[in-house]
């Protein structure tokens, strides 16, 4: 029936959703490939849900077209898709007992050992225990368990997930993290998986996708999103980012020379966009921190003139707030290693750090910058008292 | 300490309890005396005490006519409480569920049966069914009971679809429940209690009405018409039985309802 082997891949082309005027999609092609755990990030409405939906088939596509292997499910009805979904609110039925909720889709495809595979299904979550109550009277975070159980069970094609862990504490989240990997890897199936955890994201996922205004900002391996974002809105959206003003000058070898205030960096060319004026990213942990004057080994990208405003030890790492002499604030990660220097608020210092680490971008530096997180920055680097 | 300021702290922590009191012994004197008033020993009328019997409530036939009318209404009551929750539910998911035209002034035309005065409706029923020469009786005055309880089955019946979070439906679908799968595993369950709260109150609806009763019922007896016609001679105490028989009923099945409740929280 449902889950009638359809094969293969997950295929979105030029999917967009318009909600009247307002456009929640915009056109995003995207393949996942069977058995992939593919994860999508994003801020608060950027259309992940609404992308999950038309998946599921709880909301047609205006344009474009859906595809699982060979067969277009664009306009199929959701309980014609092998396709489960563990919904943001759990949605679970209220009326029922958290093993008929479980039970659900199995009695729906006539399966016979009904009794057997829920049970499975709430042992993997912990949660056999609870069979006999009723979802009200659950907690938030075994409701979300019970959400994804009742999807699980199904063993579907495509399991979408919509912020299933949102509820939990940090080590239930860790170990469900764990459990879903396993589920995923055991069965083969292929899981979307939509989080605002970009860790959860970055540690669980084969690719990435980060969403922005309805449309895919960058797609990769977690790794190629980090070391080499695409727009400043991943730079900044993912981790943290330093962007640098300045202008393409020429280049030298592979790498393309900026300059920024009057000192000159180099980016891969492979990682920096066309154009003249740039921005030159780098990560916080990617810099070193030295005293001004020190030699720095050759062949680094540097930055002169640094004084520390803010000094926040932070056990394993010591966070720096470093302002450069244009006014503006950098952030460097510096590890504890216990051999390195501690530098205090005011000491003058230089930044350094492998080209190959820099990026080129272009476009408003601030895009994608967590508001909070900023805002928390900027009142740690407030002078004291 | 002055006894002034105590009786007034005394009230203070008090007022809420005199006024319940007060409130509860205005709703139930009157229910209280027809309780009292049906252990009356039988006479003519019942308005005077004449000392206590269980003659009645052993007998509550004996008066002429009365378990006649109370047949009638019950009967009546059935039929048109069952025509009217089927149809008003139908209506109520067309109403919440679909977008047609029209929508909005259905939702305001619905209204519109309880706004208007009884009697103006009473008169005009009896005007159309004697234009359309229709023999009044039983089936008039079903007509006539399902036209006004269907107004109220609707109202409730659709806000508790409207509080249904539609996520529901949409998790049943998403796992392999066909839409009428869906309608009957998920939908009808959780709108349940609605339905049958709409359907208690359009048999009450029915059961107590004299008004619209009286002008479509042609020789058709009903109870409310019973007791308003016997109040000129002299309300037969078999009434004040019945009465109060409805009463106890209706509380035992609240207090069942509650217990099963209560049970059921229980075992849990
Ligand atoms: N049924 C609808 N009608 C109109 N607009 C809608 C509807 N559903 C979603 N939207 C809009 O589409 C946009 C994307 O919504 P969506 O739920 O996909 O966001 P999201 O990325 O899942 O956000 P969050 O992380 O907060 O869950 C939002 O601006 C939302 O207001
Ligand atoms: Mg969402």
């Amino acid at each position: 029936m449902a889950t009638a082997e359809a094969g293969g891949d997950l295929r979105l082309s030029g999917v967009t959703k318009r909600f009247s005027a307002f456009t929640a999609v915009d056109g995003i092609d995207l393949t996942i490939a069977q058995g992939e755990f593919f994860a999508m990030l994003g801020p608060s409405g950027c259309g992940k849900t609404t992308t999950l939906r038309m998946v599921a088939g709880l909301e047609e596509p205006t344009e474009g077209s859906i595809h699982l292997g060979d067969l277009d499910v664009t306009h199929k009805k959701p309980y014609q898709r092998p396709v489960n979904t563990v919904f943001q609110n759990y949605a679970l039925f209220p009326h029922l007992t958290i093993f008929e909720n479980v039970a659900f889709g199995l009695r729906r495809r006539g399966v016979k050992d009904v009794k057997k595979q829920a049970t499975d299904a709430l042992d993997l979550v912990e949660l056999g225990h609870l069979a006999q109550r009723k979802p009200a009277q659950l907690s938030g975070g075994q409701q979300q368990r019970i959400a994804l159980a009742r999807a699980v069970v199904n063993r579907p094609q495509v399991l979408l997930l919509d912020e299933p862990l949102g509820a939990l504490d940090l080590k239930l989240r860790r170990q469900m993290q764990i459990e879903l990997k396993r589920i995923q890897t055991e069965v083969g199936i292929t899981f979307v998986h939509v989080t605002h955890d970009q860790e959860e994201a970055m540690t669980m996922a084969d690719r990435v996708a980060v969403m922005n205004h309805g449309k895919i900002e960058q797609l990769g391996a977690p790794s190629d999103l980090y070391e080499s974002p695409d727009t400043t809105f991943v730079a900044n959206f993912l981790g943290q980012s330093n962007l640098v003003p300045g202008t393409r000058t020429g280049t030298d070898g592979g790498y393309v020379v900026i300059e920024s205030h009057g000192q000159k960096a180099r980016i891969l060319q492979s990682r920096c966009v066309p154009g003249s004026d740039l921005l030159l990213g780098v990560r916080p942990e990617k810099i070193r921190i030295q005293e001004a004057g020190d030699e720095v080994p050759t062949g680094l990208n540097r930055l002169t003139g640094g004084v520390v405003v803010d000094a926040s030890y932070l056990g394993v790492s010591t966070q720096y707030l470093v302002r450069l002499p244009w006014g503006q604030n950098l952030t460097v990660f510096s590890q504890n290693l216990g051999i390195t220097e501690r530098f205090r608020d005011g000491s003058a210092v230089t930044l350094a750090w492998e080209p190959d680490h820099s990026f080129g971008l272009a476009g408003d530096a601030a895009a994608g910058v967590d508001e909070e997180a900023a805002a928390l920055a900027a009142a740690a680097s407030a002078p004291q008292g | 300490m002055s006894t002034g300021i105590k009786a007034r702290r005394w009230l203070g922590r008090h007022a809420l309890h005199i006024y319940g009191v007060l409130a509860f012994a205005y709703i139930f004197t009157p229910i209280a005396y027809v309780m009292v008033f049906s252990f009356n020993r039988p006479a003519r009328s019942n308005l005077t005490w004449r000392g206590f019997t269980l003659e009645n409530w052993t007998n509550p036939c004996n008066a002429p006519d009365v378990c006649n009318a109370l047949g009638n209404s019950l009967k009546i009551g059935v039929a048109s409480t069952v025509i009217a929750t089927v149809l008003g539910t139908m209506v109520a998911f067309a109403l919440a569920r679909y977008r047609f035209r029209g929508r909005t002034t259905t939702n305001l035309l619905i209204f519109l049966p309880m706004a208007t005065p009884e009697v103006v409706l009473a008169a005009s029923l009896l005007t159309l069914f004697l234009n359309m020469r229709v023999q009044l009786g039983f089936t008039t005055i079903i007509i006539a009971h399902v036209m006004f309880s269907i107004s109220f089955v609707v109202v409730a019946v659709k806000a508790r679809i409207a509080s249904l979070d539609p996520r529901l439906e949409q998790a049943a679908q998403d796992l392999y429940a066909g839409e009428f799968e869906t309608f009957r595993r998920i939908t009808l369950p959780l709108v349940a209690p609605g339905i049958a709260g709409a359907a208690l109150l359009a048999f009450s609806l029915s059961f107590d009405d004299f008004i619209i009763t009286n002008f479509v019922s042609g020789d058709v007896n009903t109870f409310p018409k019973f007791v308003y016609v016997s109040a000129g001679r002299g309300i037969p105490a078999d009434a004040y039985v019945i009465g109060s028989a409805m009463f106890l009923l209706a509380m035992a099945i609240v207090l069942a309802a509650e217990l099963f409740r209560w049970r059921r929280a229980k075992n849990l």
